[in-house]
């Protein structure tokens, strides 16, 4: 296929501390569907972004031509202004303006400076009709289902008179005669001569949809299959997506594993937002005593829920199951019963939910343990400059002083101040969310070798990775999450990583039922608002 | 990472009245941008002090004036200092001025109208005072409503409820412990002394002035020895001693000239405790440091621990007492407790805060930050009127001064942020 309407062409794209994107290039065909899969991480959102111009012309360096033409998108107007449109996980819809007020946001059909309401909503009606919506264009768009809003937002790219149309994850919240309908539409499109880029985690619905598939892992393009002409299965995908090396280095480690410390039992959580989710159900978990445990699971599992549920039921309602620390019952209710029970918990979101960034390093090391640093409600602080330079110097932050805004430091060394947040709190328990996420590879080895260190102290840390590799690498034993479920417990010996993505994407479709929100990220955001 | 993300600076923002927990860091260019940006406010003030002195031809610092400018202005600063907390917590108290003035209403129905002993009085007015924040904080803590709304609608509460407890008239006149407490000065109890060519001055008043001066120094080098000893860095022994001795001239020339008028306002003697009272719990208490994490990071501190809910039920509690302090205080001033006392209070006190370096978004300011903050808006009021000019051209003033401050600080950030 030599037509090509896109060509991308060595796109790099660095953040500080992290490339994103390393010389990717992907060329996608005139009217195809085009899939890019990869793990969390890879990369496939962010060269999306940089196609769609959300990622100006000159924060990148590569090429793009659209059409054989070459682009300079300096936002996302200009890249629609050529056809090119980007769906978001996250719909990008007002839900309190109606249907038709949402397809032509940007866009309105006006004389004059008035808007046309009558041409308004019959060219909104014209156009759910093409996406197959029976819905009234005046109707409220928080009056309708969420795979109905996904249709509202083909509309209003098919009003831009679309060219490419990338979705990001556009059936993650869908039920599945949703997504059996949108995948419909999207076959209908093409036939239109609507060129489609897609990004899924569900290799079932690509390998059924897709015409080519391109794989990308820790920010390279690793190859472009072709689903006409090659044999191409769910397992060659994976394979693609994971790799077949261990390109990390761990630090070694001699296991010490000792009794049992935190037991989960039965624990189900429910979505504080929407009423009636179930997002955690009937999770078993063991920690032992000097053990790295690992849960895998890919975004909406219900991983960070979880994790958050036990550190105080700082997620979820209607939380029901056991805990067990020690072969006794506790009472966990609230962030401060965690901590005075040993649990700690390092989020996955640093910025957002770990640290204040406009504080200092010192004040960010003590905020959790702050009561080991007072007397009768007064801080000793230099005590508390002491503390803080002790752990400065045993995890290696990088900064002139503890003074330092930790807004100022890079991802490594944030990252290590909320460790060391935590392990002043001296917890038994530390669970940690994406411990190495959006930091360079040499920082991820010392977070690997604090983590070790923690084990070798006898306490029991539980890693939440949606890197498969690392898990391998640093766990002595892994749990696998999908939709909500523990559905496998795996030994380091017996794991690979095509054996725990199996496990990962294990009734991905038969469980998503119901109304249900695809990233648990989004879900969390919501209830901490 | 973010642009606006601010620098350590704010958080270290030093002030020549009180100790400063955290030492500079950093090399010496550094250093003295950073002190540009903890001093910016202090040399706002002493230039705005100097603009009038020259324009008033030195009325400005005449010792009654100086006086009467910290009278005038001491129930603002009394309201700033609760301001400051909750605005560092992120929010905002927009009812403080009917707080004003149903506190003092309610002071003066129980003096006046019940011959209630004035001490039980001020006792009642002020728990009346915290019942009215415990009121607005379960609002805004427990029931989830922004506190500009609860506020706002106390704003109108609190008036309605100061009309009906006073009719449409003033209650008066205050006994005379009240109005000394908000209006008089401390007696000569030592009597006087001369100063050679300034005349004579009270040496009580000179004495507490020297007790203050010392003190200061002398906790400031203990902190400074205990950091030393702890192997922290600390300010360069010049630098040091300089501030000290620039903030020993400041306060000595204030002391002086009060005691050469009529001794200390009680007002200033209960201002300079609660300043202090407040500094210390903001800088060093685990309460004062609950407040800064709630402000510079709602979940952050949610997710350490941090009893959220009860912080900033605390924080309007004690704004709710403070208000009912500034109310006593203002209505003995005035001799009598009036219907429309207090308005647009809550204004002046909001001012006063991001004058004195406060952010919008929160976790950010001090309590000493926020009385300069007051205190130059009252040198404005004070020297303007001095030179006879029109209130118009005063509300212009304060207006631009307001916008230039919180200009400069978001300027300052911006630079900060874009410099990396």
């Amino acid at each position: 296929m030599t037509d090509d309407i896109l060509r991308m062409h060595d796109i790099t794209k660095t953040f500080p501390g992290v490339r994103a994107l390393q010389e990717v290039n992907l060329s996608v065909g005139r009217g195809e569907i085009h899939a890019i899969c990869g793990e969390n991480g890879a990369g496939k959102s962010t060269l999306m972004k940089v196609l769609s111009g959300v990622y100006p012309h000159g924060s990148y360096s590569g090429e793009i031509s659209f059409d054989g033409e070459a682009c300079e998108f300096s936002d996302i107007r200009d890249s629609e202004r050529r056809g090119i449109v980007i769906i978001h996980q996250e719909l990008a819809l007002c839900p309190q303006l109606s249907i038709a007020e949402n397809i032509f946001l940007g866009n309105e059909r006006a004389a004059r400076g008035l808007i046309d309401w009558n041409r308004t909503n019959h060219e909104a009606a014209e156009l759910l009709a093409r996406v197959g919506l029976r819905e009234n264009p005046v109707t409220t768009v928080s009056d309708i289902g969420v795979g109905k809003q996904q249709l509202v937002e083909i509309a209003k790219a098919l009003s831009k008179r679309v060219r490419l149309l990338i979705l990001d994850e556009p059936t993650a919240a869908l039920n599945d005669r949703d997504s059996e309908h949108l995948l419909d539409l999207l076959r209908g499109l093409r036939d239109q001569g609507i060129t489609c880029v897609i990004i899924s985690h569900k290799l079932n619905e690509i390998a059924a949809i897709a015409d080519r598939i391109s794989i990308l892992r820790d920010g390279r393009m690793i190859e472009t299959l072709d689903m006409r002409t090659d044999e191409v299965t769910e397992d060659r995908i994976i394979s693609g997506m994971v790799g077949r090396d261990l390109d990390h280095r761990f630090p070694p480690r001699e296991p010490r594993i000792g009794t049992e410390i935190l037991r989960i039992e039965d624990w189900t959580v429910h979505s504080p937002t929407q009423h009636g989710r179930v997002v955690v159900s009937n999770a078993n978990l063991t920690l032992r005593r000097g053990e790295i445990v690992g849960l895998a699971g890919l975004m909406g599992a219900g991983r960070t829920e979880l994790a958050m549920s036990v550190f105080g039921r700082a997620y979820g309602t209607n939380i029901t199951g056991r805990l067990v620390k020690d072969g006794t019952e506790i009472s966990v209710r609230s962030v401060r019963d965690a901590i005075r029970h040993g649990i700690a918990y390092a989020t996955e979101d640093r910025k957002r939910y770990g640290l204040n960034l406009i504080e200092d390093i010192k004040r960010n090391i003590s905020a959790a343990g702050l009561g080991k640093l007072a007397r009768r409600g007064w801080v000793d602080d230099n005590r508390e400059y002491q503390v803080a330079d002790e752990f400065r110097t045993s995890m290696n932050i990088k900064a002139p002083s503890v003074l330092s805004t930790t807004g100022k430091l890079s991802g490594g060394n944030q990252q290590k101040v909320v460790l060391s947040k935590w392990i002043f709190t001296n917890p038994d328990v530390l669970i940690l969310d994406e411990p190495t996420r959006g930091i360079d590879v040499g920082a991820k080895y010392e977070i690997y070798s604090i983590i070790n260190r923690l084990a070798d102290e006898g306490k029991a840390v539980l890693v939440i990775s949606s890197e498969l590799p690392e898990l391998l690498g640093l766990c002595d034993r892994i749990y696998t999450l999908s939709a909500g479920r523990v559905t496998a417990e795996v030994a380091r010996e017996d794991a690979t990583q095509e054996g725990l993505m199996r496990y990962m994407t294990k009734g991905q479709t038969d469980t998503t039922n119901g109304r249900s929100t695809g990233s648990g990220r989004s879900d969390t955001t919501n209830e901490q608002e | 990472m973010s642009a606006t993300a601010p620098t350590n600076a704010d958080l270290a923002v030093s002030g020549p009245g009180l100790g400063d927990p955290s030492p500079s860091a950093g090399g010496p260019g550094r250093r003295l941008s950073v002190n540009l940006r903890q001093s910016g406010i202090y040399v706002a003030f002493a230039l705005i002090v100097l603009l009038f002195s020259v324009l008033t031809d030195g009325a400005l610092l005449q010792p009654q004036n100086i006086s009467n400018i910290i009278v005038q202005n001491s129930y603002i600063l009394i309201l700033a200092i609760g301001m400051i907390l909750i605005i560092i917590a992120g929010h905002i108290d927009l009812s403080a001025g009917s707080v004003v003035a149903v506190t003092g209403a309610v002071a003066a129905v129980l003096m006046v109208e019940h011959d209630v002993p004035w001490p039980l009085a001020l006792l009642i007015t002020l728990v009346v005072g915290g019942l009215i924040g415990a009121w607005q904080g379960f609002w805004i803590a427990y029931f989830g409503i922004p506190a500009f709304i609860v506020t706002l609608a106390g704003m109108l509460l609190f008036r309605a409820l100061t009309l009906t407890v006073l009719g449409n008239q003033g209650i008066g006149p205050f006994p005379d412990p009240v109005r000394t407490l908000a209006n008089g000065f401390t007696e000569g109890y030592l009597g006087n002394i001369g100063l050679g060519p300034l005349g004579g001055a009270d040496l009580f008043s000179l004495l507490v002035g020297i007790a203050a001066v010392v003190g200061f120094a002398a906790v400031q080098w203990r902190g400074r020895m205990a950091r030393l000893g702890y192997h922290q860095t600390v300010e360069p022994l010049p630098l040091f001693v300089l501030k000290i001795v620039v903030a020993a001239v400041v306060v000595m020339t204030v002391i002086v000239q009060l005691a050469r008028f009529k001794n200390l306002p009680w007002v200033l003697v209960l201002l300079a405790a609660l300043i202090l009272a407040y500094s210390l719990v903001t800088s060093r208490a685990v309460f004062g440091r609950q407040i800064y994490a709630v402000g510079g990071n709602l979940q952050a501190a949610t997710l350490s621990g941090v009893k959220v809910k009860s912080v900033i039920f605390w924080i309007f509690v004690n704004m709710g007492v403070l208000a009912a302090l500034a109310g006593v205080i203002f209505a003995g001033r005035l001799n009598q407790a009036g219907p429309t006392a207090g308005g647009s209070f809550e204004l002046d006190a909001i001012a006063a805060a991001f004058i004195g370096g406060a952010a919008v978004q929160g976790g950010v300011g001090k309590v000493v930050g926020a009385i300069t903050g007051g205190l130059i808006m009252g040198v404005i009021n004070n020297g303007m009127s001095l030179i006879g000019a029109p209130s118009e051209q005063v509300m212009l003033v304060k207006g631009v001064v307001l916008l230039a401050a919180v200009a400069f600080d978001v300027w300052t950030k911006r630079r900060a942020g874009a410099s990396r």
